[in-house]
């Protein structure tokens, strides 16, 4: 392909993610902020624009306009650099994900490793700004959030590499692919060969949600204990980047799971295939995450690890295997 | 090791139902009240700085200026002052002044108003950072009264 062509595509491509990066964690956080606030009865942002829909953009300004504090003694470069770290690979992984047939940057056939790799490049963001923060709260905001990322990240990988077992391929695409047809062909049921079916689905989606490190596994943040964890010393936009970059892990999340459980932008029955179909199933996903958020509180480090090690990862290594004997079996 | 599988299936439950109920409550009406948009009306027997009493015939106060609420005041907070008018029989209300910095509420102006010409008002929304906005001219409120 001629070279100009590349860099405009390359270009156009970019501004496209960043813009629904961006775009879709302002817009969360309204979507975030009014859930719990009717869940709670109460009526939420309401007066920056009709239902308060200005109000994200009113709070950007707010966060752009603010000043950048770096307090005495931390690590500069590290304190600087940590929140590009929670921001970049999120934007990187969007290259990748394919929000329908046409509608994808790269289409690449590791992409399902490539997705794993910039992932766990996230808990290094937080890692970094606890430690650099030089803030006993941040420090140990920081370690908690490695232990759940490497507790998690073991379940989350063993599931997927079942996927990949059962349709045969890392590329995003094919996974996807392999699940055409209608709802019955999809990965979270068993006929693909997926021998615990809906329990690794939903499995998968508590790991995407400790990842994340969203409620109810936010103790990186737990804010009744350590003020705001990690990002305790940050303001301006560097809270704003590390706060966009969350978002754009549970969007990332929410896709990651449509595309290997729920048949990507195919439709439940077989009929008007397309990104719409990609994108409802990712926000009604989003949108649990969400509800849960607001419905459990927060779980202690020890029963954090307990659930990790005693029932996610015997499950899903005994769904590994039993998937493994199926498929030998199916032929 | 039964207690194992019971146990997960017990917590799913319970994850569940708590779900379900969040969900639930999500369509209910917020039970909020929009402040500043809206406010409560305030209970009959709340105590907000004193009020003349606007009488429903004459369209004016009660006042007979005996200044019996100015002397009971402990806190010495209320200023009366009567003039003799021509042609009118009692001393005619000119100043009634308060403040309300100094007032307890303790309700002694009103208990010693024979003619009941004081009220306790319902007025909350009362916050300033200058003491002068709490002299209250309460003729002068009176009469601004629709
Ligand atoms: S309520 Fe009590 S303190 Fe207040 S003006 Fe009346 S008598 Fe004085
Ligand atoms: S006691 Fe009643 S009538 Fe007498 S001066 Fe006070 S308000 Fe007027």
């Amino acid at each position: 392909m001629d070279l100009g062509i590349n860099v405009v595509e390359m270009l156009i491509y970019l501004v496209g993610i960043i813009a629904f990066a961006a775009g879709n964690a302002a817009y969360l956080v309204w979507v975030e902020r009014k859930g719990a606030a009717h869940i709670q009865r109460r009526t939420g942002p309401k007066e920056v624009g009709p239902y308060g829909l200005l109000q994200p953009l009113a709070d950007g300004a707010k966060l752009m306009s603010k000043q950048l504090i770096i307090p005495d003694g931390v690590d500069k470069p590290l304190f600087m650099v940590a929140p590009l770290i929670a921001m970049v690979p999120a934007i990187m992984i969007f290259v990748t994900i394919p929000f329908s047939d046409s509608i994808i940057a790269r289409d690449i056939n590791l992409g399902l490793l490539m997705i794993f790799a910039f992932a766990s490049v996230n808990v290094l963001a937080l890692l970094l700004g606890g430690w650099a923060s030089r803030n006993k709260y941040a420090v140990i905001s920081a370690a908690r959030a490695v232990s759940q990322n490497v507790a998690y990240e073991i379940p989350m990988l063993i599931i997927a590499i079942t996927i990949v077992m059962v349709s045969g391929s890392m590329n995003l695409k094919e996974i996807v692919d392999f699940q055409a047809g209608g709802f019955w062909n999809w990965n979270f049921l068993p006929t693909n060969g997926n021998f615990l079916g809906p329990i690794t689905f939903v499995l998968f989606f508590i790991c995407f949600m400790a990842e994340t490190n969203r409620a109810p596994f936010d103790l990186g943040e737990a804010e009744s204990e350590l003020i705001a964890g990690f990002h305790t010393e940050y303001g301006s936009m560097g809270f704003g980047l590390f706060f966009m970059g969350e978002y754009a892990n549970i969007v990332i999340g929410a896709a990651l799971t449509v595309i290997l459980f729920l048949g990507g932008w195919y439709c439940p029955f077989g009929l008007t295939d397309g990104i719409w179909w990609f994108l409802i199933k990712m926000y009604l996903l989003i949108w649990t995450v969400v509800l849960i958020r607001w419905t459990y509180p927060r779980v202690t480090l020890w029963s954090l690890l307990n659930l990790s090690w005693k029932i996610l990862i015997p499950f899903s290594l005994f769904n590994l295997l039993a998937s493994a004997g199926l498929i030998k079996i199916l032929g | 090791m039964a207690g194992y599988f019971t146990n997960i299936l017990s917590g799913t439950k319970s994850l569940l139902v708590g779900l379900s109920i969040t969900q639930r409550e999500f369509f209910k009406k917020p039970v909020t009240l929009q402040y500043p948009w809206e406010s409560l009306e305030m209970t009959p027997r709340y105590r907000g700085h004193i009020q003349l009493v606007k009488d429903g015939e004459t369209g004016t106060h009660k006042c007979i200026s005996c200044g019996l609420c100015d002397k009971g005041c402990p806190s010495g907070c209320i200023t009366v002052k009567g003039e003799k008018q021509e042609g009118v029989k009692v001393k005619v209300l000119v100043r009634y002044d308060l403040d309300f910095t100094k007032c307890s509420l303790c309700g002694q102006c009103i208990d010693n108003c024979k003619p009941g010409a004081i009220e306790f008002s319902k007025e909350y929304n009362l916050a300033s950072t200058r003491k002068e906005d709490f002299y209250y001219d309460l003729l002068k409120r009176l009469k601004e009264q629709k």
